[in-house]
């Protein structure tokens, strides 16, 4: 009885040791590499936004704190046109593209069984194997053709073109959240009289959301931020922001640069910092 | 002569036919069920017929994979059968979605909507139904009161206990008052005390609404407790449909007999039968009389079943039906369960309830047992 005891306590403790030693924290040098790669990852961001705030032409020499460029980036006349063009871009791309990818994933998920549903998968993630600039340029050369066949111009060529590489990007977490939602609370539904469209109103949309909201704020800030794709396809008058950036430092760098780009940078933390607020509410 | 007899028995028959149709709720006729096809196929139902009667808690009975769930998500509507037909009052609904029949389910998971409180939970039945709100209101508390989770109305779901949230289930799926509610192994999850509470609510809720009730089990036990009449299914057939005590002392089949309670079962032969009683000779040379339950062919090698509470031992100046050497003794408080081994080489366990005093219960000491008369049973 004794020596089952003994047995019985020595066992778990000998586990949390083991446990212990193959903990990835444990291992030499984890904290080393863990610094290295937050250092990596932001340090370029801190000092692009600390020498926002330079009061000096200068971006590698301090002088003293002002707001002056972002005075200057606000009352400049490209920057705002360009910020309006992917703002405007950007939303009318994220909206249609996360209505696209919400129909290709209930259909992936949801419908029964089809043929030709994993070359399906495939199409809707092409955006993403391909390079980008070969997209680019297919996309720039049918884009070329319709205008010469139709005679139509305007932006609506850029907002179809962010629309279909934002795609794949509002796709992936919807798909998702589909994916570990049981088919049981829509047959329960439909069992409590919901017809399939009730259903779907009253228990897939709400309870898919999360997915839908993340899948959003995922293609705004994907189009927000595309240059390839963009510098093809744009016509005159459609610089987004971070073509005018990229023009801009053609002609060097300056603070206003810097500045224009934090503000990029702060919208985008602004908008994940939003999306978790969001999906921590709705799984509550 | 003849014709006016056979048209008295037709007429009858007709009456009966009338009779059970109009108290039928669910009636399946030659349903097939196979998942994949070639050598992939699954039988997961063979050739189903069952009529479920109005105001009746069925029970579908049988080893895990036998069919059940496949047999229940049909009649809700969530399957489509391979060939046959299921009607409800009559009406064929084989087709019809699962939104447009008047038959809800407890499932096996709950199923519970998580982004709706327990209230929303209860009405959301009523509201596709397009109820108006203050209709709604009022019979989810009626509902509230029924599981008594009055408290609970504005609670989410998460927030509940399992059985709780087993409650909530299942005042959901009673709101709309369907003409039949399915359950499929509701109590599967709950601890022991629970599912006792429960079964005693679940039989009485069912007195209460009179709403057929169809539940599905593994646990012959469970069962016996609650059913009006319980279906015996093995491998997507059903093999036996009765009362508790029909399938209890009147199995008509071996996996039945095996499969509800304690039971032994014996091989041999008959050597005469008179009606439906027949002489059995048992491998070991005793011959025992027993009874051949309709439909079961009571000739040639057959094997026999005795409860074990249809045993006992034999008193000193008894003549015993069989005899046995004693293997073990297990004391349950008011009775014993004793184990003996026949001539034959085949186990016998009996059931004594009263003393033991005057028995020789030393392992290996060869016992008389006395057989109730009319018990033994001749199975399929
Ligand atoms: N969707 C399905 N596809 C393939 N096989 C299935 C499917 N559903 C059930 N089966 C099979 O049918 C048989 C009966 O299953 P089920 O009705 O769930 O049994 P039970 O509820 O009695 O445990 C099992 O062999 C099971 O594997
Ligand atoms: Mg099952």
């Amino acid at each position: 009885m004794a020596d089952l005891a003994t047995t019985h306590d020595a066992a778990p403790a000998a586990r949390a040791r083991k446990l212990k030693a193959r903990d990835l924290k444990a291992m030499p040098g984890f904290k080393a590499i863990a610094w290295a790669c937050i250092v990596a990852l932001y340090l370029p961001l801190i000092v692009l936004i600390v020498f926002s705030f330079n009061d000096n032409r200068s971006v590698v020499k301090w002088t003293e704190f002002s707001l002056r460029w972002y005075q200057a980036a606000l009352e400049n006349e490209g920057i705002r046109n360009a910020a309006w063009v992917s703002v405007k871009v950007a939303l009318v791309a994220t909206i249609l593209s996360t209505i696209a990818a919400t129909m290709a994933a209930l259909a992936t998920t949801r419908a029964a069984a089809f043929k030709g549903q994993g070359l399906a998968y495939a199409i809707i993630n092409q955006p993403l194997m391909i390079p980008e600039i070969v997209t680019a340029i297919a996309t720039l050369s049918l884009f070329s053709l319709v205008k010469y066949v139709t005679g139509i111009t305007g932006i609506g060529y850029l907002m179809a073109a962010h629309t279909a590489f934002c795609i794949p990007f509002a796709f992936m977490p919807i798909r998702a959240r589909l994916e570990d939602m049981t088919l049981t609370l829509e047959q329960a539904g439909a069992d409590l009289y919901a017809t399939p469209l009730q259903a779907f109103r009253y228990i897939t949309l709400p309870l898919l959301m999360p997915g839908i909201v993340a899948g959003a704020m995922l293609a705004f800030v994907v189009s927000l931020d595309d240059v390839i794709i963009t510098l093809m396809v744009a016509g005159p008058g459609e610089t987004t922001l971070p073509i005018y950036i990229l023009g801009a430092i053609r002609r060097g760098i300056t603070p206003e640069i810097n500045a224009v780009s934090t503000i990029l940078v702060g919208v985008s933390v602004l908008l994940v910092a939003l999306l978790f607020l969001v999906q921590r509410r709705m799984e509550k | 002569m003849e014709n006016d007899g056979e048209r008295v028995a037709t007429q009858t028959m007709e009456k009966a036919g009338a009779e059970n149709r109009r108290n039928v709720a669910i009636s399946a006729r030659s349903l097939v069920k196979t998942f994949g096809t070639g050598e992939f196929a699954v039988h997961a139902l063979k050739d189903v017929d069952i009529d479920i009667r109005e105001n009746e808690f069925f029970t579908l009975l049988g080893p895990s994979g036998c069919g059940k769930t496949t047999l229940l998500r049909m009649i809700a509507g969530f399957e489509l059968p391979t060939s046959g037909i299921i009607q409800l009052d009559g009406q064929d609904i084989t087709a019809l979605p699962p939104h447009k029949r008047p038959v809800n389910t407890v499932f096996q998971s709950y199923a519970l909507f998580p982004h709706m409180t327990v209230a929303e939970n209860i009405g959301f039945g009523l509201k596709m139904l397009g109820r108006s709100g203050g209709d709604i209101d009022k019979r989810v508390k009626r509902m509230l009161a029924l599981v008594q989770l009055e408290a609970m109305a504005n609670r989410r779901t998460d927030q509940l206990s399992g059985g709780q949230q087993q409650r909530v289930a299942l005042a959901r799926a009673l709101a709309p008052e369907p003409k039949v509610l399915l359950l499929d192994e509701p109590l599967a999850a709950l601890d022991l005390k629970l599912r006792k509470n429960m079964q005693i609510e679940l039989k009485s809720l069912q007195a209460e609404t009179g709403i057929t009730f169809v539940f599905v089990t593994h646990d012959q036990e469970e069962a016996l407790t609650m059913s009006d009449r319980i279906a015996v299914m093995r491998a997507g057939e059903i093999l036996q449909i009765g009362a508790p005590t029909d399938i209890y002392e009147r199995p008509t089949h071996r996996f039945v007999a095996d499969f509800i309670g304690d039971i032994n079962i014996l091989e041999g032969s008959v050597v005469s039968s008179e009606g439906r009683t027949a002489q059995v000779r048992l491998k070991d040379g005793a011959v025992i009389e027993a009874r051949v339950p309709e439909g079961v062919d009571g000739s040639g090698d057959v094997a026999l079943a005795i409860r074990p509470e249809a045993a006992r031992l034999a008193g000193p100046d008894e003549t015993a039906a069989l005899s046995g050497t004693l293997e073990n003794v297990v004391y349950f408080g008011a009775a014993s369960y004793l184990h003996l081994r026949l001539g034959s080489g085949e186990e016998f366990v009996l059931r004594h309830s009263g003393a033991l005093d005057a028995y020789d219960l030393s392992t290996g000491s060869v016992l008389g047992i006395a057989l109730q008369p009319g018990r033994a049973r001749v199975l399929e």
